[in-house]
């Protein structure tokens, strides 16, 4: 019985879907192949190609006359950033208040990340994940709107302090900071997770009291974590031209002059050219946060 | 872990601070979207249900929240195939220019998106020559979509290995019964954590759509943002912004659930 039945079993049947299966098989670089194609085609050949015009386009310029791109390579608008000084101030303030919304977002997020990284017990700690998460799908502009409500003219901020910053900068760096905050959170608590409490515990053992603790031990080791946050909230603040618009008043940032350029001024060199600057100072502040391992913590 | 009292009283209020912080704007549009008063006063002097029922009843906003609900369905789906593949690609094999894939991968999403929007207006513009529509608003969303997913179902692969498909396919079966029956059901929760996540995404929106979806689409995100300065419009935007408030908790809190770290979010 089993000599018959081993016999009578043998292969399944090779169908042109196992041959093809087994050829993947043999040659997993006709698997790499098909798996990247798609996803290169997407992001490599589109993405990057509309990137790679739009830096094109900075370099040629609009006839005056009919508003079309002339294509004549020319320097001008680069030569226009960098010798008015409207723009030079632009591009100061918007990078200005970039890096303070990322130091404000620091200094917010470190204790409460701490809190539910180190002492927090796991349910409160799963809690507190959830509630720090949720703003972060309430709609972006529902919260930009929230900042335009509270420091209105008698809204919640005067009737709480008596004074209110208004519409301008101070609100607009306010409501940045409170967008992203939830992206400073998230990467700094991943990163004091990763730091073993055995450290702090000998540290205090060793005698160091928990200010000197945290700045040779702790911060240190969430260097890049922090970095890894301050990517988002640079990044984000950088180009951003609607939280402007609802609370900021008659402020003009970085984004708020590439918008002007593409809609009412028609001028698509020189939106593309200001929007160079910033994957520029991307790039840099990038490349420059490479050496700190940050980017493995995004 | 034990700390003196000092610094337990100063994290603690750290920790109030950072919650206040984050809740009070969320908690004053939802207290404003019931004032009598259709200015922004502070406290108000009256409640009502009124905008509550004036909203139910905007057709505006209805049929931007169907816009939104269609954009974002379908640059999930396309985020989760170009998203999972890549994750395949990635994590499977060992090749020159990975990390560059992977930086190109994250690209969208780290760059600001108002280069992001102008890069693909220009690409469907006046290098395609395309009018602006649903198809380049997807296309757009879909572009920025595809990390959240990639990121989600990367991490999966990670925890599972490779063990399991050798198995299966040592005991006969082809590729891609291997992946139907296997790998596919193992993955299930990471993709749909990452389909929410991209879906919510998608629906909130706002700077990349308003340079690629053109004149006739309008999501919900730009609705709200059109709505938002005028007066009369202004307390409806608040009740739909209280309506998205309380509607985001569910996805993230099962967002949470299936994922299964406590590190999952946007990232």
């Amino acid at each position: 019985m089993t000599a018959g039945a081993g016999a009578q079993v043998g292969l399944p049947r090779r169908t042109l879907l196992r041959r093809s299966s087994a050829a993947l098989h043999r040659r997993p670089w006709l698997r790499l192949g098909g798996l990247l194609s798609a996803p290169l085609l997407w992001l490599g050949v589109a993405y990057l190609g509309s990137l790679a015009a739009l830096l094109v386009t900075s370099f040629w310029s609009t006839d005056t006359f009919t508003g079309d791109v002339v294509r004549v390579w020319t320097l001008e608008n680069f030569r226009q950033l960098w010798v008015e000084d409207v723009y030079r101030t632009v591009v100061l303030r918007t990078v200005g208040i970039a890096a303070t919304v990322t130091v404000i977002d620091a200094l917010l997020a470190f204790p409460i990340a701490f809190y539910m990284a180190k002492v927090a017990p796991p349910r409160v700690q799963k809690a507190l994940v959830v509630a720090v998460l949720m703003p972060l799908w309430a709609s972006y502009l529902v919260k930009a709107y929230a900042w335009r409500i509270m420091v209105s003219e008698s809204g919640v901020v005067d009737s709480v302090i008596g004074v209110t910053p208004g519409f301008g900068l101070v609100a607009a760096t306010l409501t940045l900071a409170y967008l992203w905050l939830p992206f400073m959170i998230l990467p700094l608590f991943a990163g004091l997770q990763r730091l073993p409490d055995s450290l702090l515990d000998a540290s205090g053992d060793l005698g160091a009291g928990p200010a000197f603790t945290f700045r040779s031990v702790v911060l240190p080791s969430v260097l890049p974590a922090l970095v890894a946050g301050s990517i988002f909230t640079f990044s984000l603040s950088l180009g951003d031209y609607i939280t402007v618009e609802i609370v900021g008043g008659p402020s003009q940032l970085l984004g708020n002059v590439v918008y002007d350029n593409i809609g009412a001024a028609n001028n698509l060199p020189f939106a593309a050219a200001m929007a160079s600057v910033t994957v520029a100072v991307m790039v840099c502040y990038l490349a420059a946060v490479r050496r700190t391992g940050a980017l493995d913590n995004l | 872990m034990r700390l003196p009292l000092l610094a337990r009283w100063l994290l603690g209020a750290g920790v109030a601070v950072a919650l206040a912080f984050i809740y009070v704007p969320l908690l004053v549009v939802v207290v404003t979207s019931f004032n009598s008063d259709s200015t922004f006063s502070w406290p108000p002097r009256g409640l009502t249900l009124r905008w509550w029922s004036a909203a139910a009843q905007n057709d505006g906003a209805l049929d931007a929240v169907a816009t939104s609900a269609k954009v974002g369905m379908a640059a999930t789906a396309v985020a989760l195939v170009l998203g999972t593949m890549a994750a395949f690609a990635l994590s499977r094999h060992r090749f020159f220019g990975r990390e560059t894939v992977s930086l190109l991968v994250v690209l969208p999403i780290a760059l600001p998106g108002i280069v992001t929007g102008i890069a693909l207006n220009n690409a469907f513009r006046t290098v395609l020559g395309l009018d602006l529509g649903f198809v380049s608003l997807v296309v757009a969303h879909a572009t920025f979509c595809v990390v959240v997913v990639f990121n989600n179902v990367a991490a999966r692969l990670r925890r599972l290995g490779g063990n399991v498909e050798e198995a299966s396919m040592d005991l006969g079966a082809t590729r891609l019964a291997t992946f139907r029956m296997v790998t596919l059901p193992s993955l299930g929760s990471a993709l749909l954590a990452g389909a929410l996540l991209a879906f919510a995404l998608s629906f909130d929106e706002i700077i990349v759509t308003t340079f690629t979806a053109g004149a006739e689409i309008e999501t919900l995100p730009v609705w709200i943002f059109s709505n938002l300065f005028r007066p009369n419009s202004a307390p409806v935007v608040n009740v739909v912004g209280t309506v998205l408030i309380i509607a985001s908790i569910v996805p993230i809190w099962l967002s949470q659930r299936l994922s299964g770290d406590t590190a999952g979010g946007r990232i």
